[in-house]
């Protein structure tokens, strides 16, 4: 119900106020986002895999003949994608993170693209958001897996208003786009003005003893939330939402290591090759600093649990952020 | 090369002339197989007769002099290993010069082992086995969407036909009532291991694509008045995708890879390549073909 009173809202759409009045997760402003590019764009198809009822999304009732359900089948569904776009359709993939880009790992690598197709995977239920489903359906390794594809954009969107955006521009980028998102309302970073060009990081907090770079839901909320905590204790920390992960920022990740000494990287994801491996790619070849990259080690949850208890568990609520930057920091000085 | 409109040329005349043709393809990959580090012998073997009435008897809605014309049907070689006999058939009707075979799998060729698409008449890298019909359906979701009239024919290996992704295709396409679709099947018995049905048995065949909602024909992928009959026939039913399930033998024409699996990929010997040319018999060139 939400979701259609937001179709017909007096808001601004894609605004802090809409997202919050309605009550929206990133993943239900993602799909009002494709609804707004199927509108004026007869190109946009929607691609499901018996997930487009998810939270009644008026697609299908609104653009039948653009909406394509394949059933529980991932590769017929991406293969698919990558024919309607050799003729010249632009197919929005949904599905969870995990069945678009490891069931049908292989279609997303030659289908879309080493055929550059003009195809984008919207991916819920990325990272530990599904916390009491258990391990299968979380996702932390897709970064890692969508970084790998030659010509493949990977978006993480911070927040609901922040995945609109991101999902109105990664429309309006050629070639493969992948958008990791998740099912629940989440803390929001931004309110009326999103700023959001692919590529092109965000400062949301300037500040000069570390970085706390950050991508994704909930993460970027939690380092703003470290940066305040630090901030008392008279540490400077400034605060990047790196909401594009391919092609990285270089230019302001080479500014912010030059200017505070000291990255800390914050994802929910594995720590090997999702952000973190990004950064270190990057300033490593640019500007080497110390860097920290926290995220999920390398294990499988061992236990069921919420999605918060998940995350301070790995040390990635505010908290954990905090008491990380604290000790890279001490370590830091004392070299 | 100007090809006579096949409406235009005696029946007799027609089918010699595709044999022809087809046994032109097959001096190709002979050679093909014989200067370059290999090829996919016994697949291209199997699937010349094929290729030739896709693109020899006008079955195929295409034009070498603009091979991204719009209005053209779509032909993917899902079996890209078999690059061998596509490249020649391409090359015959005029894609890209016939010269341009002999860098085959040559340093700096485009001609790799598993078709590039950067090829003209490609309008799908494949070689990856069981991609060529989930990507077939998007294409011809598409022309169903767009009201267009192009079809699709999804050229795939019997063995390919163990990838799950074929099926999930196949049902997808029967759910869709793709009528523009048309999956052909070299099905020549034979797979890199071994025959399919020791390796992994497909039979009964024919009953699993029925019952997966495809019309289905069975014909002799070898004779290509069969082939021509089925591949005009389609859609075999309205509403339904078409499979031409084309009985073949793999390695056919060559006596020592016939029905051999060891011959699924291989580099011809010099004097393989002459017991391969001898079994052939000398190129039976018709006036006006190149």
């Amino acid at each position: 119900m939400t979701v259609s009173a937001a179709v017909a809202t007096d808001l601004k759409v894609g605004s802090k106020a809409w997202v919050e009045r309605h009550g929206l997760s990133a993943v239900e402003t993602c799909r009002l986002a494709q609804l707004e590019l199927a509108r004026q764009d007869r190109r946009f198809f929607s691609l499901e895999a018996d997930l487009g009822d998810f939270g009644g999304f008026p697609f299908r009732d609104e653009f039948p003949d653009r909406y394509i359900d394949f059933g529980i089948a991932e590769a017929s569904l991406v293969g698919a994608a990558g024919g309607l776009a050799l003729r010249g359709k632009i197919p929005l993939i949904n599905t969870f993170a995990s069945f678009a880009l490891m069931r049908a790992c292989e279609q997303v690598r030659l289908d879309l693209c080493y055929h550059k197709a003009n195809a984008k995977i919207f991916g819920t239920f990325a990272g530990l958001q599904a916390g009491f489903s258990g391990p299968t359906h979380h996702c932390i390794e897709d970064v890692a897996i969508a970084r790998g594809f030659p010509g493949m954009t990977v978006i993480a969107p911070a927040d609901a208003v922040s995945a609109y955006w991101a999902t109105l521009a990664a429309g309006h980028h050629p070639g493969p786009v992948y958008i990791r998102l998740a099912v629940d309302v989440t803390a929001q970073v931004y309110g009326e003005d999103c700023p959001f060009e692919i590529g092109k990081g965000n400062t949301l907090r300037d500040g000069g003893d570390l970085t706390l770079v950050a991508s994704g839901l909930t993460v970027v909320a939690e380092a703003l939330a470290a940066a305040e905590i630090l901030a008392r204790e008279g540490i400077d920390a400034r605060v990047l939402d790196l909401h594009t992960i391919k092609p990285v920022d270089r230019e302001l990740l080479a500014t912010a290591a030059r200017e505070t000494g000291l990255l800390i990287t914050v994802e929910e994801h594995t720590v090997h090759g999702g952000l973190g491996g990004a950064v270190a790619e990057a300033v490593a070849q640019d500007a080497p600093v110390p860097l920290r990259i926290l995220g999920i080690p390398d294990a499988y949850a061992e236990y069921v649990g919420p999605y918060t208890e998940h995350l301070r568990r790995y040390g990635l609520d505010a908290e954990g952020i905090a008491a990380a930057a604290r000790q890279a920091l001490t370590a830091k000085k004392g070299r | 090369m100007a090809l006579t409109k096949v409406s235009e040329i005696p029946q007799a005349d027609r089918w010699a002339d595709l044999k022809d043709i087809a046994h032109t393809l097959r001096h190709h990959i002979v050679h093909m197989a014989a200067d370059s580090p290999g090829a996919h012998v016994g697949g291209s073997m199997s699937v010349t007769e094929i290729l030739t009435v896709l693109f020899f008897d006008g079955v195929l809605r295409v034009d070498p002099a603009q091979p991204k014309m719009d209005g053209r049907d779509y032909l993917i070689f899902s079996k890209g290993h078999a690059s061998a006999a596509l490249y020649a058939a391409l090359a015959e009707r005029g894609f890209f010069p016939v010269e341009e075979l002999k860098t085959y799998k040559q340093m700096g060729s485009r001609l790799a082992g598993h078709s590039l698409k950067s090829i003209p008449g490609v309008e799908l890298a494949t070689g990856s086995l069981g991609h060529g019909l989930p990507v077939g359906n998007g294409v011809a979701l598409a022309g169903k969407h767009d009201g267009s009239s192009y079809r699709t024919f999804v050229v795939m290996g019997d063995g390919e036909c163990q990838e799950g992704s074929v099926w999930e295709a196949a049902m997808a396409a029967a759910h869709y009532k793709l009528d523009n679709l048309v999956g052909i099947v070299d099905r020549n018995g034979v797979q890199e291991d071994g025959p399919t049905e020791q390796i992994m048995a497909l039979e009964p065949f024919a009953d699993k694509w029925r019952s997966f909602g495809w019309e289905v024909r069975e014909v002799d992928g070898h004779d290509v008045e069969d082939l021509s009959r089925a591949l005009h026939a389609v859609p075999f039913v309205p509403g339904k995708p078409s499979l031409v399930l084309a009985n073949t033998v793999k390695g056919k024409g060559v006596s020592f890879a016939e029905h051999a699996h060891s011959w699924h990929y291989g580099k011809l010997s010099g004097d393989q390549r002459d017991r391969a040319l001898a079994d052939l018999g000398p190129r039976r060139l018709r006036e006006g073909r190149s």
